[in-house]
Formats: C-alpha cells, sequence, structure tokens
C-alpha cells in the first residue's frame, strides 16, 4: 500500500514534471522552433480536456447507475467534429481573423463590440463553470481521501485548499507569463497534451487490468456485463437525445472547449485531424467504462462509491502502481480541466468585466502608456485566483455532496445558452445585439431557476413546497414543470424551455431591433469570414511584423520614403538589413508619420491592426469613419468644383461650334447665292456678246435672246425668293388673316399652275376640302403652288398624277399632296427644306431650290407646318394648318 | 486637223454659248455633263485642253482635277477651270491642285478664247 505522503511526493513530482513541459514548450514556441507544436496530435490531445475528472471518474460511475447513457456525453462531440466540423472551421476562421480571445469576446465582438453581451457570456461561463471548478477540487480530494483512508487519516478540507493554490500558482505562472495577441498559450497546450496521454494509459491500463487480469478474458466479461445489472437499464429516449445535444452545444460552448478548440488553434489543418482523431480517442476512453463499472459492482461491497471504482478496483487487487497510475490520471484530467477554465475564465473576466471598469475609473480614455499591459497582467492574475478562489468557495459550501456527473450535466445546459446566439451569430446577418442579450439573459434566467437553483435540493435555496406549488402558488410557474407539464425529467425540462425560450426571444428580438453600424459591420465580417480571409497566417511574428508594416506604411507614404524611415530606424537600433525591431517607440513614431497622411485616428488603427497588440476599439472606428466622412465631403466639393468647370468648358465648346457652324453656313449661303446669280449671268453675258458681234442668222438670234431673255427671268424670280425669304425669316412679313374656305385656296393654287405645259393629272376630292380655317390665304396658295409645282417639276412617273386630300380633325385640318413618281430617297428627306437644295440638276428645277425652304417658313408664320411624308410610294407633302376653335366642319 | 477641247460643264446654256464660240473660232469642241464620268470622258476624248466648272453633279472639278494631275497621261493636260464661286479661296485651291488658267464667271469670250490659245497653242 503507497503511503499518503508518498502519494504527495509522486504528485507533486508530477506537478514538477508538468512544469518544465509547459517550461519547455513555452520556450520552444518562443524561440519559433515550435513547429511540432502546430502538429495535429497536439490540437487533438489539448481537446481531450473536455474529458475531465467527471468523464475519468464519473463516466464508470455512470455507468454504474444508468447504463449506458454516458455514452451520450461522448457522442455529442463526435457529432460535432464529424458532422459539424465546417461550423467549427467558422469558428476557428473568425477566431484568427478577429482575434477572438474567449467565447465572450465571440459574442461580444460579433453583436458590435457589446461589452453588454460581453458581460452576460462572462457571468454565464463563471457560473456554469465554477461548480465545474468545485467538482474537480472535490475528485481530487476524493481520490486523496481514498489512499489517506488506506494509509489512515489526513484532512481532506485542507487538501481542496492546497491544490486549489497549486493550481491557481501554475495557471498564473504559465497563463500570464506574456501578453500575447492571439492568448496563445503553448507550455499550457503542451502540457495538457501530456496529461491527456497520461490519462487515457491510465484508464486503458485499469480497463485492460479488469478485462483481462480479474475478468477473464473479453468473452467472460461480456458474460458478466450480460448478467448485471447495467444490461436491464432501459435506454430513455428523451434523456438521450437532450444529453447527445448538450454534451454537442457544451463541445463547442464550454469556456476552456472553445479556448483550446479555437483560440489555441494554430492552423485549421490541425481541425481536419482532430475531426476524426479526437472521436477515436474518447472512444478509446469509454472502451472499458462498461467492464470496469460492471466488475467494480461485482468484487467491492455494496455502497461503495461507483464514482470511484477505477481507483478502487485496482486497490482492491492491491495493485498500488496501477492505483497510483489511475490517481495521477484522475489528477490530470481535474488540473488540466481547471487550468484551461482558469486562462479561459480569466480572459473574460479581465477583459470584459476587470479592464473596462479599471478604465472608467481612471479617467482619461485608453490613450495610455505602456503600463496598461501590467495591469492587464495583474487583472488577469488577480482573475485566475477569483475563479479557483470560487470554485473552491462552491465546493465548501455545496459540501461535495451531490453526485460528480449531476452537476456536469447542470453546467452544460447552462453554456448550452450561448449557442444559438453563437450559431445565429455566424450564419445569420439579421441577428442583433437586442436580441442577443435578450436571448441569453432569458435562457440564463430559465437556467437558474429551473435546473440550478432546484439542484441545491429541498434543504437549499427553493423549498419542497415552492418545488410542488410554484411562486407564489403559480402552478405554471413550477420550476421543474413549465406550464402544468409534468412528467418531464427536470433536465430535459430545463434543456427544452430554455433553448426554446431562449432561442424564440433571440430570433424575435432581433427581427424586431435594427442593428448599429458596427454591429452590421461585425456580422458581415463573421458570416461571410470565408470571403474576407485567407488561411496563411505567419508562424514568425517578430520579422513579419515589421515587414507588413513595411508594406502598409509604402502603401501610404511611399516607397522610398518609408524604406528610409525603417532603414533608419534598423541603423539606429544597430540592425542588418532595413527591418527593425518594433519597439514601441519605433511604432509611435511610424503612426506619427502615418497620421500625417491618413489621419490619427486611421493611423493608429492601421498600425494596431498590423502589430496586433491591441484589437480596433469602437472608438478608434468611429474616429476612421469621421475622417473618412470628411474626406469624402471633401471630395465631394472638389467634385462638384471639377464638374462645374467641366460643364462651363462645354458650354463654351458648345458655343464655338455653334459659331464656327454659323459661320460656315454663311459662306456656303454665301457661296450658293454667288453661284445662283453668277450662272445666269454668265449665259446672258456670253449671249449678249455674241450678239453683238453681229453675223448671225435670224433663227440664231432669236434663239440667243430668248436665252437672254429665259436667264433674266430666272435671275429676277431669285431676287424674288431671296427677298421672300429674307423677309421671312427676319419675321417682317404682315399676314392678312381672313377666314376662307380650304377648298378656294386649293381651287387657286391648282388654277394658278395649269397654264403650264406638261400632263400633270391633279386628283381632288372637292367635297371633302370644305373646311373654314382662318389665315393667310395668298401665303396658303403661294405654299400650295410650290407642292403642286414640284410634283410638275420632279414628278418622274409616264403618267403624273397628283392627288390633293384634305382631312379635317378637330384641332387641325390636313392637306396631303402625293405624287405617283418615285418619291425622294430617305437620306435626302431630311434636307429638301434647306435652302439651295435642289436634288437634281439644275435645268429641269428651273429654281433655285428656295421653293421649299420658304413654304417652311410661310406655315410656321402660319402656326402650321408643312412636312415629308415618308414610305406613300411617291413623294407626299403635308401641309398641316390649326383651325380656330369651335369651327365647325361644313 | 481640228485641236480639240473638252468642256465639261452641267449649265446648258453656258454649254451652249462657249460651245459656239469655240467652234467659230476653229475649235472642235466636245461637251460633258456629268462630274462622275467626267474622268472616262477626257480618256475617250484625249483633248488638247480642258475647260472644267466646279460645281458638277456627282462630282466636284477640284476632284476631277486632283485626279487628272495623279494620272501621267493627263498630268501636263491644260486646265481652264470656271467657276461661279467668285470667292479668293476657290482660286487658292484651284491654283494648289494644278491648275492652268482660272476664271470667274461670268467672263468674256475673248478672255476665254485668248486663255485657251495661251494654253494650248497651234503647232506650226
Amino acid at each position: 500500500m503507497i503511503g499518503f505522503n508518498l502519494l504527495v511526493a509522486i504528485c507533486l513530482g508530477y506537478v514538477v514534471l508538468l512544469f518544465l513541459v509547459a517550461f519547455w514548450g513555452d520556450n520552444q514556441a518562443q524561440a519559433g522552433r515550435g513547429e511540432w507544436l502546430r502538429s495535429p496530435l497536439v490540437y487533438t490531445l489539448s481537446l481531450s480536456i473536455y474529458c475531465t475528472a467527471w468523464t475519468f471518474y464519473g463516466a464508470v460511475g455512470y455507468a454504474a447507475r444508468t447504463g449506458l447513457e454516458f455514452v451520450t456525453i461522448y457522442l455529442g462531440p463526435t457529432l460535432v467534429l464529424v458532422g459539424w466540423w465546417w461550423i467549427l472551421r467558422k469558428l476557428v476562421r473568425i477566431g484568427r481573423t478577429q482575434r477572438i480571445t474567449s467565447i465572450a469576446d465571440l459574442i461580444s465582438s460579433r453583436y458590435g463590440k457589446s461589452n453588454l453581451l460581453g458581460v452576460i457570456v462572462t457571468l454565464l461561463a463563471v457560473v456554469g463553470t465554477t461548480p465545474y471548478i468545485a467538482l474537480q477540487l472535490q475528485s481530487v480530494v476524493l481520490s486523496f481521501s481514498v489512499f489517506s483512508q488506506a494509509a489512515g487519516g489526513e484532512n481532506p478540507q485542507s487538501t481542496a485548499f492546497w491544490v486549489a493554490v497549486g493550481l491557481a500558482a501554475f495557471t498564473v505562472l504559465f497563463g500570464t507569463r506574456n501578453l500575447d495577441a492571439n492568448e496563445r498559450h503553448h507550455g499550457v497546450v503542451t502540457a495538457i497534451a501530456l496529461e491527456a496521454v497520461v490519462k487515457l494509459v491510465a484508464l486503458l491500463a485499469v480497463g485492460i487490468f479488469v478485462v483481462w487480469g480479474i475478468g477473464g478474458g473479453p468473452r467472460d466479461i461480456a458474460a458478466t456485463i450480460e448478467a448485471s445489472k447495467i444490461a436491464a437499464w432501459d435506454m430513455n429516449g428523451s434523456r438521450w437525445v437532450t444529453m447527445i445535444f448538450l454534451s454537442a452545444a457544451a463541445f463547442m460552448t464550454l469556456p476552456r472547449m472553445f479556448q483550446v478548440l479555437v483560440v489555441e488553434n494554430v492552423s485549421e489543418r490541425q481541425l481536419a485531424t482532430a475531426s476524426w482523431a479526437f472521436p477515436l480517442y474518447m472512444f478509446a476512453m469509454s472502451l472499458f467504462v462498461v467492464p470496469i463499472a460492471v466488475v467494480g459492482l461485482d468484487v467491492l461491497p455494496a455502497g461503495a462509491n461507483p464514482d470511484l471504482f477505477v481507483l478502487t478496483v485496482p486497490l482492491h487487487f492491491e495493485k498500488s502502481t496501477l492505483a497510483t497510475l489511475t490517481f495521477l490520471g484522475g489528477f490530470s484530467s481535474a488540473t488540466s480541466m481547471v487550468i484551461v477554465a482558469a486562462i479561459a475564465l480569466s480572459t473574460m473576466m479581465s477583459n470584459h468585466v476587470v479592464m473596462p471598469l479599471w478604465l472608467s475609473l481612471r479617467r482619461g480614455g485608453a490613450a495610455m502608456s505602456g503600463d496598461v499591459r501590467q495591469v492587464v497582467l495583474v487583472s488577469r492574475r488577480l482573475s485566475i485566483a477569483g475563479v479557483l478562489g470560487l470554485g473552491w468557495l462552491y465546493y465548501q459550501v455545496s459540501g461535495g455532496g451531490e453526485a460528480l456527473a449531476a452537476i456536469g450535466l447542470i453546467a452544460f445546459v447552462g453554456v448550452a445558452q450561448v449557442l444559438p446566439v453563437m450559431i445565429g451569430g455566424l450564419f445569420w446577418r439579421g441577428a442583433t445585439r437586442i436580441g442577443a442579450a435578450a436571448g441569453l439573459s432569458v435562457g440564463f434566467a430559465i437556467w437558474i431557476y429551473a435546473l440550478f437553483l432546484p439542484s441545491f435540493g429541498d434543504s437549499g435555496i427553493m423549498s419542497a413546497s415552492f418545488l410542488e406549488n410554484g411562486p407564489w402558488g403559480l402552478g405554471w410557474l413550477r420550476p421543474q414543470a413549465f406550464f402544468g407539464i409534468t412528467g418531464l425529467d427536470p433536465l430535459v425540462h430545463a434543456t427544452f424551455w430554455s433553448m426554446v425560450l431562449n432561442t424564440g426571444v433571440f430570433v424575435i428580438g432581433s427581427i424586431l431591433s435594427f442593428p448599429r453600424p458596427l454591429e452590421r459591420l461585425q456580422g458581415a465580417q463573421f458570416v461571410n469570414v470565408f470571403e474576407h480571409s485567407s488561411t496563411a497566417q505567419s508562424w514568425a511574428r517578430g520579422a513579419a511584423e515589421a515587414e507588413d508594416l513595411l508594406v502598409m506604411a509604402q502603401r501610404i507614404m511611399g516607397a522610398s520614403e518609408a524604406q528610409a524611415l525603417f532603414q533608419a530606424e534598423a541603423m539606429r537600433q544597430g540592425k542588418q538589413g532595413y527591418l527593425p525591431d518594433t519597439t514601441p517607440d519605433f511604432l509611435r513614431a511610424l503612426e506619427r508619420e502615418l497620421s500625417g497622411s491618413v489621419g490619427a485616428a486611421t493611423a493608429h488603427a492601421m498600425v494596431s491592426q498590423t502589430v496586433g497588440g491591441a484589437s480596433v476599439s469602437v472608438e478608434d472606428l468611429m474616429a476612421v469613419a469621421d475622417e473618412t466622412a470628411q474626406i469624402l465631403e471633401y471630395s465631394n466639393q472638389l467634385e462638384a468644383k471639377s464638374e462645374e468647370l467641366t460643364r462651363t468648358a462645354r458650354q463654351l465648346q458648345q458655343a464655338n461650334e455653334k459659331l464656327t457652324a454659323l459661320s460656315i453656313q454663311k459662306d456656303a449661303f454665301l457661296g450658293q447665292i454667288s453661284h445662283e446669280l453668277r450662272t445666269p449671268m454668265t449665259s446672258i453675258r456670253a449671249f449678249s456678246e455674241i450678239l453683238r458681234e453681229g453675223g448671225m442668222s435670224p433663227s440664231e438670234t432669236q434663239k440667243y435672246s430668248g436665252i437672254i431673255q429665259d436667264e433674266a427671268i430666272r435671275l429676277t424670280r431669285l431676287l424674288d425668293d431671296l427677298l421672300d425669304l429674307s423677309v421671312l425669316e427676319a419675321g417682317q412679313v404682315t399676314l392678312n388673316r381672313e377666314e376662307v374656305d380650304l377648298a378656294d385656296v386649293i381651287e387657286r393654287a391648282v388654277a394658278a399652275g395649269s397654264g403650264r405645259d406638261g400632263g400633270l393629272e391633279i386628283q381632288r376630292n372637292a367635297a371633302r376640302e370644305h373646311a373654314r380655317v382662318v389665315t393667310d390665304p395668298d401665303r396658303l396658295a403661294q405654299v400650295f403652288i410650290n407642292l403642286i409645282a414640284n410634283a410638275r417639276k420632279y414628278c418622274d412617273a409616264k403618267a403624273p398624277r397628283l392627288t390633293i386630300s384634305v382631312e379635317t380633325r378637330p384641332d387641325r385640318v390636313q392637306v396631303d399632296f402625293m405624287d405617283n413618281g418615285a418619291g425622294i430617297p430617305p437620306e435626302s428627306q431630311t434636307m429638301i427644306f434647306e435652302k439651295f437644295s435642289r436634288l437634281t440638276d439644275h435645268r429641269k428645277a428651273g429654281g433655285a431650290g428656295l421653293g421649299l425652304a420658304i413654304c417652311r417658313e410661310i406655315m410656321s408664320k402660319l402656326g402650321g407646318a408643312v412636312e415629308y411624308l415618308p414610305g406613300q410610294g411617291g413623294a407626299a407633302f403635308r401641309v398641316t394648318l390649326p383651325r380656330e376653335r369651335g369651327a365647325p366642319p361644313r | 486637223m481640228a485641236r480639240q477641247v473638252l468642256l465639261i460643264e452641267d449649265e446648258p446654256n453656258i454649254i451652249e454659248a462657249i460651245s459656239f464660240i469655240l467652234s467659230r473660232d476653229g475649235w472642235s469642241v466636245a461637251t460633258h455633263a456629268n462630274g462622275e464620268t467626267a474622268i472616262e470622258a477626257v480618256r475617250r476624248h484625249a483633248p488638247d485642253a480642258l475647260i472644267l466648272d466646279v460645281m458638277l453633279p456627282g462630282k466636284s472639278g477640284y476632284d476631277i482635277l486632283q485626279d487628272l494631275r495623279a494620272d501621267p497621261a493627263t498630268q501636263a493636260l491644260p486646265v481652264l477651270m470656271l467657276t461661279a464661286r467668285g470667292q479668293k479661296k476657290d482660286r487658292d485651291m484651284a491654283d494648289k491642285l494644278g491648275v492652268t488658267k482660272f476664271m470667274t464667271k461670268p467672263f468674256s469670250n475673248a478672255e476665254v478664247l485668248a486663255a485657251l490659245r495661251d494654253m494650248a497653242p497651234a503647232a506650226e
């Protein structure tokens, strides 16, 4: 039999070993030689803190009491790792990109860096973890007492105290050795990995001893199990489902699990391996649970604590070495859980409770010097001591009475309250801070009311009658039978109601409330984390930091200036190359330089983002937003000015173009006039010279003087047209308006042209031509004459025919002139109303090409229009006249 | 054999007048009224001198002159250009393109004859 003192000595020796391992791990990591620390194996083993003393000792007790139900504790995490690894991957990615330090930080950060949520989750975690720590202390004390009973007497209460003190010392030493931006503790993780191995080896050793040493091989053990009462346990479906759900939720939301799963994770590769390796570990841990329970029940006296079978069975068979190993296994389970839980809780407490308080008490805000680090460290250490003190206190107060597993499950339900808010935050951008706070509070309250307080038993805070009748006799509020639904297992009852109401309130609260900008920003960053981040992360921080800073500085200050600045600093530090150490002085100097370009707040945010020493605070972000807004405003003003300039320039250019066009038009017009005048004059001069010279035959004389006369008439007509047009264009024309019958005007125009030669047939529908119009009949007739003359000149049909049709509308009269010729080609239709736009050659035209231009001017003066109608077969013109209102068609 | 002159002009009365004057002076006159086909007419007639109007249907006299000067066969052909657009820039344009003589309408008959004789003197 091993004496108590020897056991203490072994224990201390083991702790010293852990110290050395932790110290070595830290040094390896700091020296940058910790490649193996990133190995998925170490990560997987560190996850084993899921298996605490509760699992190490309690699983056997659990099996002895309720059969196979203990398996659910392993099934939950297995389901998460195998089926929900993508959620874990997202968690891990967010944890790294957002530099998440704890689960409270995750929730707070997701919901717009809400400190309220940080405090709620911290509170939840502390309340949920404290009994758990007490549980570990109890297990150590119990296991000590097993030995001390065998060896005869020692005080177990002082054991608990000294264990708590020792764990606090270890955690302070390795949990707060330095403030790492990522909150990673390589030494601690290494030690925990070692403890995981010890746990597994111890449990397997006991199992092998039980199966092959006592039971006589697997076949006999199977028979023993078959015969024992464990085989007879019924499976309770709702409890199984609840337990699997709870253990799955707890695997992700327990503060210590979050610490190793997310915060201590260094690469996503680790997660991939853990997703199959950790279920395997748990399988090995649970392999011999039932055989040990069965054999314990079989060989030990009735009334022996089944929670201690792992220890008492070897002791019963006087296998003291095996018992010592088991003791170390249980000790490992307890200490590793406590250490990691204390680190996780102290981080939360110090970041979300102590530091905000300290900062708000000290006026002047966060913009203070380097002694903040010291304050953080002290607050961490005090928090660790506080957490362990609370655990010890809880242990003292509760008296260590309850069965181990019960407390564990109660804690599971408590921390599971974070799950809806966490999952919602990862996948639903609509989740808001108010919804999260409301959901968490409701879930937390129900948990306290329906499970935590009743767990103290009748003698505790809630009396038996309270449990029976509800508060103030309100039956539907009975803590273990909400709304009168009785018969549910209290655990199932509390889990169901807390999760349903928590999720419901969270969802409804999120839908009803409006997220603040920062919440939306963070929400997007979380939900879309895979679009925003890359997996690469540098291991060797020092050099990468300086390089990142240089890259950033080059972008802002320009390459040469930034390099000069860095090089000067490197030289000052006496370093080779151009990358200096990122000392606080240098960072301040750099920040000053950068703030000249991008503003102080932005510079601070950028430097701290790159260095990672401090996460960017809300104030930083707001200041950045303000600066950005100012810059935007300024650039908007500039843009407006530049737009105005552009507009003015465009107007000037347009005016210039217009003038140029007018000048070109004028030149072209003068050129045209010159041509139109000189051409007839040329003929007149040439022939008059010929006639003057004499010697012509009478017929020749006749012919040539005829030409002279024609050309003179042409000249006169041209001059008439020109004068007419200039008068019309200048607006000096006097219109003699009178009410006339349109038919009369058409008649006059047709008659005016009928004297000419050429066989143009004019078709009319005289009955429809009668319409009273108020107009200048002479001018209107001039337009009609012109259109008829055009048809006479240009219609190229064999039997040229012009159809004049009148259509009377309520507000206007349309007179259409359509011939049966080839019409005007589409490309020329737009220019026929321009001056001098004769389409065919001069001989046929017999005019200067001013006719339609004059028509257009006249119709415009008369308040109507003349236009070309395309696609009518021949050339078709429509003259539109306005009608006097109220004049009825005749 | 009478020397030939080709008149490219679209105004019928002017064609009549110039043809009369030149024929009386002993020239053989060919006429062509279309700008587009003027170059072919020049090749076909191979005249000793050319009288060219500027404003022609289809193709301007300037373009015709440019084409003639680009072709070695007609590079040296004497060209008298007549135009009713009497502005200075018209004359400058014609000079640039290598016109032999340039006259503004209306012209005196004697001037046209003198210019032609000057441009294409009769071989003794």
